[in-house]
């Protein structure tokens, strides 16, 4: 038994913001209530923290198996434990690349001895991210798969993604698209603008998201199957996901840190800013600003992607694309969106926990019976971010030497505290 | 001093100051390519490497007489010959080069930014020599020189831009510098490589997609060579853009009578440019190869050699 004492719980699916404590009991929270006593707890002492729902991140890359030297599920489940995350959806592009059972279940066995936070892994929607035939997607989930994509590109053609979203339609999993117009997009390593232009660099226009994000509405329309849009970058895609919403469309969407606190102008020759999508305009920036305070985002992914440093450590047009990112995702979102005032600090926790519940059709909250993931966080530990000291074994991220206000302070999964800062 | 720089990367960064500084100090290397004994010792025991990653060579044979004809001795790595091809990063080559003690390297790279990636990983001086579609900034500086010693001054001038100005180093390291230096700058060439974004490069740009209305009153044209190999598009038909973009007798005739014609070279006669217009009077490409030279030495001279402020003459110094 443990009790969480003394804690501001927030809990966005009940509304709750309360000072109460938590008792669990095992992998089940057993009671919630103010002034908790449990005689044989033990006590982990919440005062001055928030209590929220263990954070879930829809979108990362944890490179195993294949890329070892970039990251570990062991090295990147860590990570994620660091930045507060207690459930993360590793994308299928592994090598092999996870689009049967067989890779799943070697993954999640892998999981089951090396992560310290839970697995929820995403399938292929084609063999092999092909674009041609469908992957074992019903084999896949009976094995532990939670929605599909071909992420590190989009589904090829409008005609399998329609197949795709049929298919998907009874199992109830959601397709997830990397939205990107290849031709569009072809050659490009930035967002296509003033900046791409000033220093000389290949712009991908921001059409080439949008174009898109607008076929693949168009198909979730026609299948009625369930779409959600990986990092969403741009102000038009947004509009289309907005009007998609309000026509009563099952569409989501998933923003990430690094978008919405960057645009093309941090952009220099270091490739640490180099990622596809790629950071958008300071017009799409504010677009996603209040697409997150508005409700038209539903969730903030980090889409973590470690690069080994000796990939990253070339010309900027020859650098894989990809930051990594569960260690600074809350703290962002803490100075972007709830320091300077933008969001309500319950809005930010539930695009960490029930948003992206909702998005996969499960739930996430606090109360008697529900699984006992917990983040515990603080709103004004004082700390800097440095990438040496990172769990990561990759150190490719833009916000290297930040100074932050707010912390990750305890992450808790299926009642064991498997992170304390 | 504000005119004390390590590295040449680009125009951009330079102040006004700094580049008519650089002019000024090239002058001195612009007599000097007319003596009859063209070595200097001024350089003496000083190395320069020059780090072609991509074909060149009017560039490469440029700063490799430059640095020898100040007495300096030169490192060559051409593309052909590096291990690029062994999969060697660009940082381990550097590295490598760097390893046998050169004073500067001078770079010339298929990657925006290849330079500027050296400058911040190598302790000398590192000059770019064309990297990308980014700058070309001593391309920039011999052009300002060859049109300063044709014209007189550098503000003041309308100066068209003709070509495939998305994809062109040699455009962006000019327009940066003309601008600085109080000119106006028109562009012009097919639509597709002319966005809208070229204008927010600097101050007094304009684009114009009609080539005879960008002649208009011209002083200065400079025309790009098409740069096939740069071009991740669709190209363009030859024949169409000789129709709409090349500059003729006829359009010439639209600048300015005493309007100058410049060229970075190597020149496709018979497409960008007509043959009667290479040749002709107005036309200063061979001007421009030797101010290349000039530019160059200055160059050299001034990140390898004494502080300006106590160099006397540096053409004195003969062997």
């Amino acid at each position: 038994m443990l009790l969480i004492k003394n804690g501001r719980i927030l809990d966005p699916a009940s509304r709750t913001d309360a000072q109460l404590d938590v008792l669990l009991d095992g992998e089940r929270i057993a009671q919630v209530g103010p002034s908790l006593a449990a005689s044989g707890a033990e006590v982990l002492d919440a005062a001055g923290l928030v209590v929220a729902p263990g954070f879930i991140d829809l979108h990362c890359h944890l490179r195993e198996p294949g890329q070892e030297l970039s990251e570990t599920i062991e090295t990147g489940t860590r990570a994620a434990a660091r930045g507060g995350f207690t459930a993360v959806c590793p994308m299928p592009n592994t090598q092999p690349v996870n689009d049967n059972a067989s890779v799943t279940r070697s993954i999640l066995e892998r999981a089951a001895g090396a992560a310290s936070v839970r697995m929820w892994p995403i399938g292929a929607a084609s063999v092999g991210s092909k674009g041609e035939a469908l992957s074992e997607i019903a084999a896949m989930q009976q094995a532990g798969i939670v929605a599909v994509s071909d992420d590190g590109r989009p589904i090829a053609t409008a005609r399998l993604l329609r197949q795709v979203m049929d298919y998907c339609g009874p199992l109830g999993l959601p397709v997830i698209d990397h939205c990107e117009d290849s031709s569009l997009a072809a050659g490009g390593v930035m967002r296509e603008g003033p900046r791409s232009v000033r220093l000389g660099l290949k712009g991908m226009p921001a059409a080439a998201e949008s174009v898109c994000v607008h076929r693949d509405i168009e198909i979730a329309a026609l299948t009625g199957g369930r779409l959600h849009v990986a990092h969403l970058s741009s102000q038009a895609s947004l509009e289309h996901v907005r009007a998609a919403k309000a026509n009563g469309l099952p569409v989501t969407c998933e923003v990430t840190p690094h978008h919405f606190t960057l645009t093309d102008e941090d952009v220099t020759y270091d490739s640490r800013f180099k990622m596809n999508p790629p950071l958008g305009s300071c017009e799409d920036r504010n677009a996603l600003l209040q697409g997150l305070a508005d409700g038209t985002v539903d969730a903030i992914a980090t889409d973590h992607a470690p690069h080994h440093p000796a990939s990253k450590e070339v010309e900027f047009d020859r650098a894989p694309f990809g930051v990594t990112g569960f260690e600074t995702a809350l703290a962002l979102g803490l100075a972007e969106l709830v320091h300077s005032g933008r969001l309500p600090l319950m809005r930010l926790v539930e695009l960490f926990t029930s948003g992206p519940a909702r998005v996969l059709g499960i739930e996430r909250r606090i109360a008697a019976g529900a699984p006992t993931d917990l983040t515990l966080f603080s709103l004004d530990h004082a700390w800097t971010f440095h990438a040496t000291d990172s769990a990561s074994r990759s150190r490719n991220t833009p916000f290297d030497g930040r100074a932050f206000r707010g912390a990750p302070m305890a992450t808790i999964v299926a009642g064991r505290v498997v992170f304390r800062r | 001093m504000s005119h004390r720089f390590r590295h040449l990367l680009g125009i951009e960064p330079f102040s006004a100051e700094q580049i008519t500084f650089l002019l000024d100090q090239s002058k001195p290397f612009q007599e000097f390519q007319r003596h009859p004994l063209k070595k200097l010792a001024t350089l003496r025991g000083k190395t320069v490497a020059l780090a072609f990653f991509e074909p060149s060579t009017r560039t490469r044979i440029s700063f490799s007489t430059a640095a020898s004809r100040l007495g300096a001795d030169t490192m060559n790595l051409q593309a052909e010959a590096s291990s690029l091809s062994k999969g060697e990063s660009l940082l381990d080559t550097a590295r490598t080069l760097d390893a046998m003690k050169p004073d500067a390297i001078v770079i010339r790279h298929s990657s925006s930014g290849a330079s500027d990636f050296i400058a911040q990983r190598l302790e000398i001086p590192v000059i770019n020599a064309g990297d990308g579609t980014h700058e070309h900034p001593t391309q920039a500086l011999l052009d300002a020189l060859t049109i300063r010693d044709r014209k007189g001054r550098l503000d003041g001038w309308n100066v068209t831009i003709l070509g495939d100005i998305l994809h062109s180093r040699v455009a962006r390291s000019n327009i940066h510098l003309l601008s600085k230096l109080g000119s106006r700058t028109t562009l012009c060439g097919p639509p597709m490589w002319l966005p809208r974004e070229l204008e927010c490069l600097a101050p007094n740009v304009w684009r114009v997609p009609n080539i005879e209305e960008a002649l208009d009153g011209a002083d200065v044209i400079i025309v790009l060579r098409v740069q096939q190999e740069r071009i991740h598009e669709p190209a363009l038909a030859p024949e169409e853009y000789i129709l709409e973009y090349q500059l003729t007798p006829e359009r010439l005739r639209l600048a300015r009578s005493d309007a100058v014609v410049l060229h970075p070279g190597p020149m496709i006669r018979g497409l960008e440019i007509d043959p009667a217009v290479a040749d002709g009077p107005q036309s200063c490409v061979l001007e421009q190869v030797t101010n290349g030279l000039a530019v160059r030495m200055a160059l050299l001279f001034l990140l390898l050699g004494a502080a300006p402020t106590e160099a006397k003459d540096p053409t004195h110094a003969a062997y």
